[in-house]
């Protein structure tokens, strides 16, 4: 999943003040706006106001269509419909992408920190090892998740061999293999970040924890566990934001009564052509993360994020 | 507190040491395994020689899948497509994306909190929303017929754009400029220096972030199944293929691509412990 991945692979710099701190020798010139310019340009006209486009289309007359063309008639009624009529899609889209960020973390910190502080000369090996599921495609590895979550296959037969699941129950197609999908596809960008920040950490504070007598538990909860919270913060929004946006692990591991709001948009955009129910959906989707997050972040206590 | 109390203590912290060590361990071995069993899946089912289209599971060893990739009607057409793409995508969005990192990192100007927010946000909105966006854009210019290649093009350099210009701007960022200082102290002027100096020390990460961009590309499905018209790249092929059944091949495809990422960072980190930057 392209935004988090490449979020992740450059973990530390998310804070987009830190180009703030001055620097003594900083030019001012045209110069400087000649080089922002093109770039600047591109993200204004594709990604700046296409975002304002989603927002109109969200409020044009959902009675229109894509033939007729469609009247701007401010139908803020469509919000009202839409939150009625995928109220399930969108609570579970929070659900698994909830679910999925939880497992995470407790998969993904362990690993992190044994990469940083257990793994001596294996470092760069383990390193890689975490990116190396980026390096191919996305839904290749989705389907191979099909193969092994397969009716017939060992993870299944292992399962009901030890009685975790019934002799005719099956994983493909439940909530739980989608979760799996989700958490296994973002998992590389809750560890990165963590990673990252526990990397940081002097050890020498640990070691002082020590001869104040704080044992191991203690040092963890009292010195390490805060100090790595920036990378736990940026790795759970790294993890969040694409999962509750995702729709291929629902699509290719799941049924229509796993489908996400993913799913919805996808579908009411390009099957049935109905532009302002989808664009609405996709409002409400962005809105709703956009609050969660800021929820979140004020929680955490980290501002940088924003 | 009398010495076996002590011995015992530290005894007993030696054993929760222990525990604390190989029980992180552990747990970090099995996420690894996790993390790389779809890749062995991926690798074993490019071999497979599949009983029906819909099937799976590992039926039958053979080798025609890596004999004739090309079998499987339109995969490599849809690869070669991706490439293309891949590959213009992340030039523009390269050069775009470093012109930017320089103005941010180098030079004043008006507007730097509006400039950051602009780069920030592509990064932080769901594929979904972005692409739906684009597509609304497009259709409400009356362009909604005509998206193809063209369109695809302009939405992966959009999305590149923002990695680029935070991976580059990382790496300007930990330079010292007084090394430029240094050179036109020596009668360098400001293009030599900048040719000379600046230019090859920012390489390796102008070299990431192209690297970071063509994989963005190439793998990307979500933002273009929004924008892709009648044009079909390899995850368009992968996913329409997924209805009627998966061709074998497409695993090769999968395995290949492991196998030229993993020899370039292998290759990177040998180069970099050689002359270590």
């Amino acid at each position: 999943m392209s935004v988090a991945q490449a979020g992740a692979t450059v973990g530390g710099s998310l804070d987009p003040r830190d180009g703030d701190r001055e620097e003594p020798r900083r030019r001012s010139s045209r110069a400087g706006y000649l080089l922002l310019l093109p770039g600047m340009l591109w993200l204004l006209l594709f990604f700046a106001v296409p975002t304002v486009q989603l927002l109109a289309t969200s409020l044009y007359d959902p009675n229109g269509s894509l033939d007729t063309g469609y009247a701007m008639t401010w139908s803020f009624g469509t919000y009202l419909d839409v939150l009625s009529q995928y109220r399930d899609p969108f609570l579970r889209s929070l659900y698994y992408a909830l679910s999925a960020t939880v497992l995470a973390l407790l998969l993904g910190y362990p690993l992190a920190y044994a990469i940083a502080v257990k793994a001596g000369r294996w470092k760069n090996l383990m390193l890689v090892m975490v990116i190396a599921p980026f390096f191919t495609s996305f839904l290749v590895r989705t389907l191979a998740w099909k193969s092994i979550l397969a009716d017939n296959g060992f993870v299944v037969s292992s399962l009901q061999f030890l009685h975790l699941l019934g002799p005719d129950s099956r994983l493909l197609a439940t909530s739980v293999a989608v979760v799996t999908g989700l958490t296994y596809n973002f998992l590389p960008f809750m560890v990165l970040p963590i990673y990252a920040s526990l990397e940081k950490i002097d050890l020498r504070l640990v070691e002082a924890g020590k001869d104040l007598y704080a044992d191991g538990v203690t040092s963890f909860r009292k010195i390490t566990l805060p100090l790595s919270m920036p990378g736990v913060v940026a790795g759970t929004l790294l993890t969040f934001i694409p999962a509750a946006g995702d729709y291929i692990n629902a699509q290719l591991l799941g049924t229509p009564r796993q489908y996400m709001i993913g799913n919805v948009i996808d579908n009411t955009f390009l099957v049935q052509l109905n532009y302002p129910v989808a664009a609405a959906c996709s409002v409400v989707l962005m809105a709703a993360i956009v609050v969660m997050v800021l929820v979140y972040v004020r929680r955490a206590g980290t501002e940088e994020l924003v | 507190m009398t010495a076996t109390t002590v011995s015992r203590t530290s005894s007993l912290q030696r054993t929760g040491r222990w525990v604390g060590d190989h029980v992180v361990m552990a747990v970090a071995l099995v996420v690894l395994v996790y993390m790389f069993l779809p890749i062995f899946f991926v690798v074993l089912m490019s071999f497979n020689q599949p009983t029906s289209r819909l099937s799976y599971e590992f039926d039958a060893f053979t080798w025609d899948n890596w004999a004739n990739p090309c079998q499987s009607s339109g995969m490599c057409g849809a690869v070669v497509t991706s490439l293309q793409i891949g590959f213009l995508a992340t030039v523009v969005a390269t050069l775009l994306g470093t012109l930017v990192a320089f103005a941010l990192v180098r030079h004043r100007f008006r507007g730097r909190a509006a400039t950051s927010l602009l780069i920030f946000l592509p990064m932080a909105t769901p594929e979904v929303v972005m692409g739906s966006s684009l597509l609304a854009l497009f259709s409400s210019v009356g362009l909604a017929g005509k998206l193809g290649f063209w369109s695809i093009l302009v939405a992966h350099i959009m999305f590149c754009l923002s990695f680029v210009v935070v991976t580059v701007k990382a790496r300007l960022a930990g330079l010292d400029s007084t090394l430029e200082q240094a050179a036109m102290d020596l009668y360098a002027n400001e293009w030599q220096a900048f040719w000379r100096v600046t230019f090859p020390l920012v390489f390796p990460g102008i070299l990431a972030a192209a690297l970071l961009s063509f994989s963005l590309s190439f793998d990307d499905f979500i933002v273009t199944n929004f924008n892709h018209g009648n044009t079909i790249t390899f995850p368009m092929f992968v996913w329409g293929s997924a209805q009627r059944g998966i061709p074998a091949q497409v695993n090769v495809v999968g395995t290949v691509m492991f196998l030229i990422a993993l020899g370039l960072v292998l290759a990177g980190s040998a180069l970099q412990r050689r002359r270590p930057a």
